[in-house]
């Protein structure tokens, strides 16, 4: 791969991430278990879309093919998406959501925190933009998994099952591969692996507070680097892209 | 509804004063006295519109997670947003008037309180996202305009307010269908059934004919209506019809013609056994609708459960503390 292929490569991993569980919100949308709740949902949702439009348009341009991020939202194949499995995951309940969005906020702040520091400038400026939305999420899915954690013996349960479900999930955002590490060498990106020790102390103090178990689950899956995903994701890119796929020469 | 006919002179005098302050353009505020068929018609109409707010996210919903473009997306996400919003303020402005949320949603659920008809009916094409916020919203902000002149100040102020944002989403629809009517082929086609199945639900909206219209003379007398349905509906017809022709798409209505001398447009009939049968509850959606309002409601009680038991713990923690 040259410098170009890979900066293009792992800017897709930053933004798929965005684009596909923004998409995941908006499957709440008229479903969320309070008015209140809807609209926060739809918030972070909307934070995450404007995150996927910054990012892959600076890699349609880095990449200098022609795609925008339409072209790139909407014209790839599953095995072509580079998000996080967790990110694709079905909502589940409102813990399982919750959860999903907890493991994903807290690691996407520390990763944007780093990448603040990037030499690639359109890089730095987005992961600072982004932050300000980012610790919103992440305030936003503490409160609530330390909630529902320490709410009622149902919500208890459902929060934990949710946590132990999404859990095997974790481990990949934290590897480190060829393209990360020729990006931390050119001062791009950030050593992923190096983020994990603050992203357990953090989820371990929030589980505390919330009275919940760390997970105790010994399966760990991985994959979407070479785009190898869960069935899920077909589903969600057939229903995200219909439009664009069934009527190509339309602009919307 | 009429004021209520009492012997009692106390009341006679506070109907009189509430009257006179209604005459004199002042708003009547949650602590002033008001007949009970005032605070009645308005809790009706306060949550019914509330409750259009958030079964109108439905429709739109039904098409967020196939919106054709992430700039698509997201406008529509934020014009979800803002519903919420503007269900958020008119629950609470209907709640100074002694009614809840809970027993808002309990109305709402069983079927004792209404919302807008509209709806009830299906969005079938990308093109109908952009026919809600052209037409549904514009219909609905001619209505609110009037409405932000209303006698009850917490219904008028929240009126101001929705109408700033409404006018937002109706331009954003009107774009969506611009793009669409000059798109290819089948876009048009799209933008042209939407119109075809959207332009007399709109109209419908405005409600019946004054002539048939059963509280409109009370509530013009109380200020809770400024305008009737028929001026309101011809306002919106005045106002849309050059922007469809601008778009060069065809407004269903063979008897739609200019008139010179009104300064007007002539139009045909609404098909109110058409109306009456949506309200009826025989509309595409209207089980959908209900239905999946209930199941969020349903669904989510042991999030809301959780969120009161969770406060309830923090509070007795810090008396505990503070002890």
């Amino acid at each position: 791969m040259t410098d170009k292929e890979m900066l293009f490569e792992y800017l897709l991993r930053l933004g798929d991430n965005c684009v596909i569980l923004s998409q995941r919100l908006a499957e709440w949308c008229g479903k969320a278990p309070v008015l209140e709740e809807e609209m926060a949902l739809m918030n972070v949702g909307l934070d995450l879309v404007g995150q996927a439009r910054l990012i892959l348009d600076y890699a349609g341009k880095v990449e200098g093919a022609g795609r925008d991020e339409d072209k790139l939202a909407y014209h790839r194949d599953a095995q072509d998406w580079r998000n996080l499995l967790l990110v694709e995951q079905p909502n589940g309940d409102f813990a399982v959501t919750m959860a999903r969005q907890l493991y994903f906020d807290l690691f996407q702040q520390l990763q944007f925190e780093a990448l603040v520091k990037s030499k690639d400038q359109t890089i730095s400026e987005i992961a600072a933009k982004s932050l300000k939305e980012i610790k919103y999420h992440v305030r936003h899915s503490s409160d609530w998994v330390i909630r529902l954690g320490d709410g009622t013996d149902e919500s208890h349960e459902r929060m934990q099952n949710a946590l132990d479900q999404l859990w095997g999930f974790t481990p990949e955002m934290f590897d480190m591969d060829a393209v990360e590490q020729a990006m931390v060498d050119a001062g791009i990106g950030v050593d992923v692996s190096t983020l994990r020790d603050e992203w357990d102390a953090r989820i371990n103090a929030i589980l505390t507070e919330a009275t919940l178990k760390r997970p105790d689950v010994t399966w760990e899956v991985r994959g979407s680097r070479e785009g190898k995903h869960s069935e899920h994701l077909g589903y969600l890119l057939a229903e995200m892209q219909f439009l664009p796929r069934a009527y190509p020469d339309a602009s919307w | 509804m009429v004021s209520p006919v009492t012997d009692d002179r106390e009341e006679i005098a506070l109907n009189e004063a509430f009257q006179a302050k209604v005459d004199a353009e002042l708003k009547i505020e949650p602590k002033d006295w008001m007949p009970e068929g005032y605070r009645r018609t308005l809790i009706r109409q306060m949550s019914q519109h509330a409750h259009s707010e958030v079964v109108g996210m439905l429709p739109e919903g039904n098409w967020l997670t196939r919106a054709p473009s992430l700039k698509r997306k997201g406008v529509l996400m934020a014009k979800i947003q803002d519903e919420g919003g503007h269900g958020l303020y008119l629950y609470s402005a209907a709640e100074t008037l002694g009614i809840s949320r809970d027993e808002m949603y309990e109305q709402l659920h069983t079927g004792k309180a209404k919302y807008s008809s509209i709806f009830n009916y299906p969005t079938l094409n990308w093109a109908d996202v952009g026919a809600i916020g052209w037409l549904v919203d514009g219909a609905a902000i001619t209505n609110q305009i009037a409405l932000c002149r209303c006698s009850y100040g917490p219904y008028a102020r929240a009126m101001v307010k929705v109408c700033k944002e409404e006018s937002f989403h109706q331009r954003q629809g009107y774009e969506i269908m611009m793009v669409m009517a000059e798109g290819t082929k089948e876009q048009k086609a799209m933008a042209q059934d939407a119109l075809n199945r959207w332009w007399w639900p709109a109209l419908m909206m405005f409600g019946p004919h004054d002539s048939e219209s059963t509280h409109s003379t009370q509530n013009m007398k109380w200020k809770i209506k400024r305008t009737s349905n028929d001026e309101l509906r011809q306002r919106f017809i005045d106002a849309t019809v050059p922007q469809a022709e601008y778009l060069d798409l065809t407004i269903p209505d063979d008897k739609l013609k200019w008139n010179e001398e009104k300064q007007s447009y002539d139009w045909g009939e609404i098909d109110w056994d058409e109306f009456a049968n949506v309200v009826a509850g025989n509309g595409l959606c209207n089980r959908e609708r209900l239905q999946t309002r209930r199941d969020a409601h349903d669904g989510g009680k042991w999030v809301r459960d959780a969120a009161l038991a969770y406060a309830e713990k923090r509070k007795k923690r810090a008396a505990k503390q503070a002890a």
